[in-house]
């Protein structure tokens, strides 16, 4: 993928996670914050479905600008073919598995499984 | 670098100065030395004196052995760049009396591997500089019997006016910090002579190289510390170019 795509990408999913953590904050605002992070509440999040959709977005977003974001730092800080493929690679293996595991607990949570 | 130190004053007559400096020269041959060491030099020096002119005092009268690079002494070739206490500048381009200190302290151009002393290898800016294809890219020809020249407007000339401006001295390069980590980074001098090319509207190769700076360690690796433009003793701006590419990449601009 040309670079040019890939900060594009990189430049959107910080906009967006910035407006969704935005929300996220808001909503946590409703109530007191030791308030927000009692148990209940906190599954209560999970619970509401247009909640859980945000919260998987918000995942997505922070996994592909985060770790596209180390991805650059790395390759900064070293070169060579091999390493840069491992890097690109293995940011892409490490974002996947985040989400996959992340969308888990969202999942998990949502169902009402612990 | 080691402290270690060399000192060396003139045994012979010199030319009347109520003023002298020492100099501070890093001596490194990577054949045969670890590490630098500075060997420092009582230099006379009058008002105008610029740092070239004290080294090649030095070399005229203390140490020949002093390897420097330089030729038009007017800052036209970029041959001298180095670091004048610790700031990327031009040796023939830097008075004496602006740095307002007694111990001028010289050394070589970061971000580029050393030849010797204050020599350093420019191969790798200049293969860059070769890959941004600084020429105008078009069918035609204006040297061609039937054709006439390619007429510009002043408006159209100031867009790429002052990048044309550039010397190829390397002090942009050396200054930036993502050339210290990345060294297969493009570099400001690069790309600033690519945004040249790419806002001349004489010149068709404006795809061919948006598609050379845009790779992983092409136009998105810079930060924006805007230290290229700030050390340019000719007064170009590669960080503006650089961002000004952007737009075009990022489709702002067309």
């Amino acid at each position: 993928m040309r670079e040019s795509i890939i900060m594009k990408i990189h430049y959107g999913t910080a906009l967006g996670a910035v407006a969704l953590v935005t929300i996220h904050i808001l909503f946590r605002m409703t109530q007191n914050f030791s308030e927000s992070l009692q148990y209940q509440n906190v599954i209560a999040n999970y619970h509401l479905l247009p909640y859980a959709l945000m919260l998987e977005v918000v995942l997505i977003l922070l996994s592909v600008h985060g770790f596209n974001g180390l991805r650059v730092i790395l390759l900064e800080l070293k070169q060579g073919i091999v390493y840069e493929k491992l890097i690109n690679y293995g940011s892409i293996g490490a974002m996947a598995a985040l989400i996959a595991y992340g969308s888990r607990t969202i999942l998990m949570a949502g169902m009402g499984m612990s | 670098m080691a402290v270690e130190t060399i000192s060396k004053t003139p045994e012979v007559s010199l030319p009347i100065s109520s003023d002298s400096i020492t100099l501070r020269i890093s001596r490194f041959n990577p054949k045969n030395d670890l590490s630098p060491i500075f060997a420092e030099f009582k230099v006379p020096i009058q008002k105008w004196t610029t740092v070239l002119e004290a080294i090649l005092f030095v070399k005229q009268n203390l140490d020949h052995s002093v390897a420097v690079r330089y030729s038009c002494r007017q800052a036209s070739c970029g041959s001298c760049g180095m670091r004048i206490n610790g700031k990327p500048a031009l040796a023939c381009y830097t008075k004496i009396s602006e740095l307002n200190s007694n111990i001028v302290t010289v050394e070589p151009m970061h971000n580029f591997p050393i030849i010797r002393d204050l020599a350093v290898d420019f191969k790798q800016m200049f293969a860059n500089h070769k890959k941004m294809k600084p020429y105008i890219i078009r069918e035609d020809s204006e040297i061609a019997s039937d054709t006439k020249e390619f007429l510009q407007t002043p408006e159209e000339v100031e867009k790429y006016l002052q990048f044309s401006y550039c010397i190829k001295c390397g002090l942009c390069n050396s200054a930036c910090p993502t050339m210290a980590t990345d060294e297969s980074f493009i570099g400001p001098q690069g790309l600033a002579q690519a945004y040249r090319y790419v806002a001349d509207n004489r010149d068709d190769g404006k795809k061919e190289r948006l598609k050379i700076i845009d790779q992983s360690h092409g136009i998105w690796r810079c930060h924006f510390a805007g230290s290229c433009s700030h050390v340019c003793p000719k007064g170009v701006d590669p960080a503006m170019a650089i961002q000004l590419l952007r737009g075009y990449l990022l489709g702002f601009r067309k």
